[in-house]
């Protein structure tokens, strides 16, 4: 028989080695699930993985996308890791994306066509506090009336889309669009464009942000009293009590801050890659985010990583639905087997196994 | 905008058929959740219960073995959470949100090829004498058979929890797995019983949405119903026949803002279809500012029996 043992430490070794497992697993029950589609599974691999980065042709392409895909996942995931650390389960990162991507753009379009360099830094500050506003529902409701914030976060994420279907062919429209739905392109507006800081590289002024919000929550976590509090809340909230943390201050400053950053990066993308608010211009990284902030474990320095190869799998699976015609759904079943891998794996980073009959069975 | 196009009698009608869906979904999350597992998946369950349901009642033609095979595809995909969770120990709550991811992305491939096609669809099935009753009648009793199936569980899982050794013995588990463990009973066996019930429900739930309700497949097609389900059984207070309450209110909602849509009214049509959601928040609110009475003491609690 084989039995699991409780670790009286959680290992350091498994935790850094269960996002490489769950990977190569991820590898494996993908190829086999190409090769079932009748596509070649190594090849398909391959262009997953490989070839956006060292293609002769295509990398030089595929490469800035790398940063573009990477940063917004990294924003939201880093926010939504300080709650989860915290037992605060915000999955409603999607509704705050999009509600800091509409309040971000409405206040760029109402200064449009003012020509000034600070347009584009209030655009930011008013999709920050759009996300904000948004997560700021569930969090209220939950220190007011105990109120579930999974459901109600989640909730949102669907109202949040009928807003943004309402805006884009309503309010926000572009007046000289010639009917067609969607809000003036931002790429055409250069006061309230987001633009790449260094040219060529695809590194935008969220993928800044990005990085700024790693180092912010590294510092947080590990050097603050407040990051303290976080983790305490959420290993041990009994504890947390007694050692006088507000319960209810850790619920609102976790869901406030993870829905300022899902603003953010939903205005950074909306002024940027995307363009312009249109009915489909969020693609789920709200959702994908949340397997960022695991596969990264929590941490800001893996959630860097993981949000790097998770744009690679996006990009990887254009690249294949280009060239080997594979659907463009097996990436997301890719993606979400990535996340089923890691929590089996994570097994081995708590427990341990022990071969043979227990001392307690 | 004209009310009077609106006719209760197909109102009350329409409203059976569109919470059925949730109905048998929150039924089976509540048998979950009273043996004391957390499953946040019920969204992609459903979606996978569409997807097979609907493929398989194209390929065979028949829309009965498209409702078994989702129930069979649903409770073997909640296996993989139950194998996560119950001997891999993982976290519900986690794994939960990635079965849901899965779920989504499964059913997109498998159904890319049956977007805009015909399936078989349930034939109504009224019952005798009393669908003849005037107004009840076509109201109540002019259905296809899953309408009232999903009644007949609800009957069902009350009884069976109220009334039976296994009710009772699931119940335990969930109120405290320790105890449970200590009397002899298999905490961990039951609860995957208890999983893989619910992802039959979930399926045959989604699959009704795509065979009878819709009737067609399209991406992403159950947008919410599974994390909907998931709030009928907080706000039904873990009672099977408050759960059949919570399902038909929010039928009612759902119909009457397609109803209002129909009818013209002045309010967009954005701000009718997100009413349901917020709705649903409401409810939550006014449930949770109550208590929650009735949760499982162990709900969402890992049972690890080293001891």
């Amino acid at each position: 028989m084989i039995h699991l043992v409780k670790r009286p430490q959680p290992s350091r070794v498994w935790t850094a080695v269960t996002p490489l497992l769950a990977v190569v697993l991820t590898m494996i029950v993908g190829g086999i699930m190409f090769a079932a589609l009748g596509k070649p599974p190594l090849e398909a691999i391959r262009t997953i993985f490989w070839d956006p980065l060292f293609h002769p042709q295509f990398a030089a392409y595929s490469r800035p996308q790398l940063l573009v895909k990477a940063g917004p996942l990294i924003l939201i995931a880093i926010g939504l890791s300080i709650g989860f650390r915290a037992g605060i389960w915000n999955i409603g990162a999607e509704g705050q994306y999009i509600m800091g991507a509409i309040t971000g753009a409405a206040v760029g379009l109402a200064f449009y066509p003012l020509d000034s360099f600070i347009v584009f830094p209030l655009m930011v500050i008013a999709g920050a506090l759009g996300g904000w506003a948004w997560g700021m529902i569930p969090a209220l409701l939950k220190v007011k009336f105990g109120t579930n914030e999974i459901l109600v976060s989640l909730m949102l994420v669907y109202v949040a889309e009928a807003w943004l279907a309402s805006v884009s062919s309503g309010l926000l429209k572009n007046p000289e669009g010639r009917g067609f739905p969607g809000s003036r392109n931002f790429q055409q507006y250069d006061a309230g464009a987001n633009t790449e800081v260094i040219a060529g590289t695809g590194m935008h002024w969220g993928v800044v942000a990005a990085f700024v919000a790693v180092i912010f929550a590294y510092v947080l976590l590990t050097r603050h009293i407040r990051g303290f509090h976080i983790r305490l809340t959420g290993e041990a909230p009994r504890a947390a009590r007694f050692a006088g943390v507000n319960p209810g201050r850790v619920v609102i400053f976790c869901l406030g801050l993870s829905g300022a950053l899902a603003g953010m990066a939903g205005l950074f993308e909306v002024s940027g890659p995307a363009g312009q608010i249109t009915i489909d211009f969020n693609s789920g990284y709200g959702f994908t985010a949340i397997i960022v902030a695991f596969l990264g474990r929590l941490h800001p320095v893996g959630i860097l990583l993981a949000g790097l190869l998770m744009a690679l799998t996006y990009i990887g699976g254009e690249l294949a639905q280009l060239m080997l015609g594979l659907p463009g759904a097996s990436i997301q079943l890719f993606q979400g087997m990535l996340l089923f891998f890691l929590l089996a794996t994570d097994v081995f980073t708590n427990y341990r196994l022990q071969f043979g009959q227990g001392e307690t069975a | 905008m004209d009310l009077g196009t609106i006719n209760p009698i197909l109102l009350v009608a329409s409203l059976m058929v569109s919470a059925t869906p949730i109905l048998l979904a929150a039924i089976g999350e509540m048998v979950v959740e009273k043996s004391g597992v957390l499953n946040l998946g019920v969204e992609g369950m459903m979606i996978t219960g569409a997807v097979v349901g609907f493929a398989v009642a194209v390929n065979t033609g028949s829309p009965g073995l498209g409702f078994a095979a989702a129930a069979l595809a649903s409770a073997l995909l909640s296996l993989s959470f139950g194998v996560l969770t119950q001997f891999l120990l993982s976290n519900q709550v986690a794994t939960g949100l990635g079965l849901t991811l899965v779920g989504l992305g499964l059913s997109s491939l498998i159904g890319k090829p049956y977007e805009g096609m015909k399936s078989p669809t349930l034939p109504d099935l009224p019952l005798p004498l009393l669908a003849d009753m005037p107004v009840i009648g076509p109201m109540l009793f002019q259905h296809d058979l899953m309408v009232y199936l999903s009644i007949a569980l609800v009957a069902a899982v009350w009884a069976g929890l109220k009334f039976t050794r296994a009710g009772l013995i699931l119940r335990a588990v969930g109120e405290s797995h320790d105890a449970a463990h200590a009397l002899g009973y298999k905490v961990v066996r039951i609860r995957l019983m208890a999983i893989f019930f619910g992802g039959a429900c979930s399926g045959l739930g989604g699959a009704y949405l795509s065979l009878v309700r819709v009737p067609q497949w399209t991406e992403g097609m159950t947008a919410g119903a599974g994390w909907i389900a998931l709030a009928i059984v907080v706000f039904a207070s873990w009672k099977p026949w408050r759960v059949l309450i919570g399902a038909y209110l929010f039928g009612g909602v759902t119909v009457l803002q397609l109803n209002l849509q129909a009818a013209g009214t002045r309010l967009p049509v954005e701000y009718l279809s997100m009413s349901p959601y917020l709705i649903t928040i409401l409810v939550l609110v006014i449930i949770s500012a109550r208590g929650y009475h009735g949760a499982p003491a162990s709900l969402g609690r890992p049972f690890h029996a080293s001891h």
